[in-house]
């Protein structure tokens, strides 16, 4: 498998070898899928949807198919497939083009306490503008969502229910299906942040009955700056287009413009088309896989650390104990040194860690973590055992070092 | 060869172990509080003046050891120094960690967080107590 990614041979100045568990930040990218970039660039390249000449019609032929790809990926029709820049623009195009429509004084938008700041300043916002409710769902110790607290929250004042399938944070796998039956019986919308699951198990919007999905490319081997929202047939009509201009229009005339229809009436602009046809290929390779056997995998490797670093001294791992709810990510810290101090540590030894507050501050700072920030350590299709076990040498190194 | 101890040199574990100047002052003219977002770095400083001098300072805080460490070295240059030095030898730590370039010997100790400069993830590290004491002597 390594040897499909090339970046994963990177040598540090210092001789030692890159191990790479930064992968809930971003993933690396197979050949495969940079050859097929450069492809594009090599033989098919020109506009969408605009030029009828030989290359326009390839470059369309092969955006159109990204289209299909990611739909049949996560269960949806190609007409529900809007592609953004990643899962931020995608929440944003809903907190615009949706909450700013529907959402008016005393009405209730629902969050989770270990949402990613880009699944929560949305909705914080929306609810300022509008002079909503924002209400904060609190989590157990274990960072899993207080179900009670959660069923008491959402009351039929509420319009919006987000939440992420999977967590950046820990890596803790909520139960969708359940919160998703909760807001409907109330009315309410339901938004999932897939920028963590998608990538690493199987996703159907049928199955959780998400009225939104959002995720991105780069967190699944594809470019950066792809991403998508999936927005159900039934509400996509409530939604309004967020960027107008180009390629968005049905008929412009001076005084009024009628636009497309979705999903083009959501890509205002020449858009992505690389990213788009890099997130397919990516897609390809996943599916080669499994992504059954992907969940499978990060959960070995998972097991595998959790049971080398559980019980060491001065190391505190954070999340659920219960495997069953979690993926490939592990969040910890050592007593006594900042995460920062652990990831230059770990960095000399080839390994590369996020450290910090992994852009989910409320979470860190309701479980009262010290240093509001913690270590952590994703895992992907390419780590192995021995990648853990580095980790858990330059840890000790870290330990005696401060 | 050890490839962090431009990082870490042995001043700054020392600081870092043992800060001076850590805790709260009686008496101070200005309170200063910032912190560095992205990393969650926390720094309180009080400063004491007397004769446009800086008679006395202290800081408090968490953070990484980058960040502790520079603040102690900070409180340590600083006691004693008129506000115009202080605001000098301040600009010329930030001038060597953001822009990497040669300080002079007035900086003593400080001299070692030149290392950071080829750090780009910790300069905010290291200059939050800099920029906390040019906020306290504006």
């Amino acid at each position: 498998m390594k040897k499909d990614f090339p970046i994963l041979s990177t040598v540090l100045p210092n001789g030692k070898k890159i191990i790479y568990l930064d992968n809930a930040a971003t993933t690396q990218k197979p050949l495969s899928v940079i050859e097929r970039i450069s492809n594009f660039y090599k033989f098919q390249n020109a506009n969408v949807a605009r030029s009828s000449h030989y290359l326009g019609e390839q470059t369309t032929i092969a955006y159109n198919g990204a289209r299909k790809t990611v739909a049949d990926f996560i269960n949806a029709s190609e007409d529900e497939i809007i592609f953004t820049s990643g899962t931020t623009e995608s929440i944003n195009m809903i907190a615009y083009g949706w909450g700013d429509a529907n959402i008016s004084e005393g009405d209730e938008i629902v969050v989770m306490t270990s949402e990613h700041h880009s699944d929560f300043v949305p909705w914080q916002q929306l609810a300022i503008r509008k002079k909503g409710k924002f209400k904060v769902t609190p989590l157990n110790a274990d960072g899993t969502i207080n179900m009670n607290e959660f069923k008491k929250s959402v009351t039929s004042k509420t319009k919006i229910v987000a939440c992420a399938k999977m967590t950046n944070s820990f890596g803790v796998i909520n139960p969708v299906e359940e919160i998703g039956k909760i807001t409907h019986d109330k009315g309410a919308v339901f938004v999932v942040d897939g920028a963590q699951s998608v990538p690493s198990m199987p996703t159907d919007v049928k199955e959780m009955d998400a009225d939104f999905l959002s995720f991105s490319g780069h967190k699944m081997l594809a470019p950066m700056g792809i991403g998508v929202l999936y927005a159900k047939k039934s509400i996509i009509k409530e939604l309004e287009p967020f960027l107008t201009g180009g390629g968005m229009i049905d008929e412009v005339k001076t005084e009024f413009t009628t636009f497309a229809c979705a999903p083009d009436r959501y890509e205002a602009g020449t858009p992505n088309v690389e990213g788009a046809i890099g997130l397919a290929s990516a897609i390809e390779y996943l599916e080669e896989i499994g992504m059954a056997n992907v969940l499978e995998h990060e959960r070995e490797i998972l097991e595998y650390a959790y049971s080398k670093l559980a019980g060491v001294e001065r190391v505190i791992l954070y999340g659920p104990k219960n495997f069953e709810k979690r993926g490939g990510i592990l969040s910890f810290n050592i007593k006594g040194i900042h995460p920062h101090d652990v990831a230059a540590v770990l960095n000399s030894n080839g390994v590369a860690i996020r450290s910090g507050h992994h852009c989910a501050q409320p979470i860190l700072r309701f479980l009262n973590i010290d240093f509001m920030a913690t270590a952590r350590a994703s895992f992907y299709i390419y780590n192995d055992k021995s990648d853990i076990d580095v980790l858990a040498d330059a840890i000790e190194e870290a330990k005696r070092r401060f | 060869m050890d490839d962090l101890s431009d990082l870490y040199a042995e001043v700054i574990m020392d600081h870092q172990r043992h800060p001076r100047n850590f805790g709260k002052l009686e008496n101070f003219d200005r309170e200063v509080q910032m912190t560095n977002s992205s990393c969650g770095d926390q720094i309180s400083l009080q400063v004491k003046f007397e004769n446009e001098k800086i008679k006395d300072l202290k800081f408090s805080g968490m953070g990484c050891a980058i960040s502790m460490a520079s603040a102690s070295v900070m409180t340590e240059v600083m006691k004693g120094l008129s506000i115009e030095e202080a605001r000098r030898f301040s600009d010329e730590f930030l001038e060597m960690v953001k822009a990497g370039k040669i300080p002079s010997d007035d900086l003593k100790d400080a001299k070692v967080f030149g290392g950071v400069y080829k750090y780009p993830m910790r300069v905010k590290c290291a200059t939050l107590a800099w920029y906390a004491l040019q906020k306290a002597i504006e």
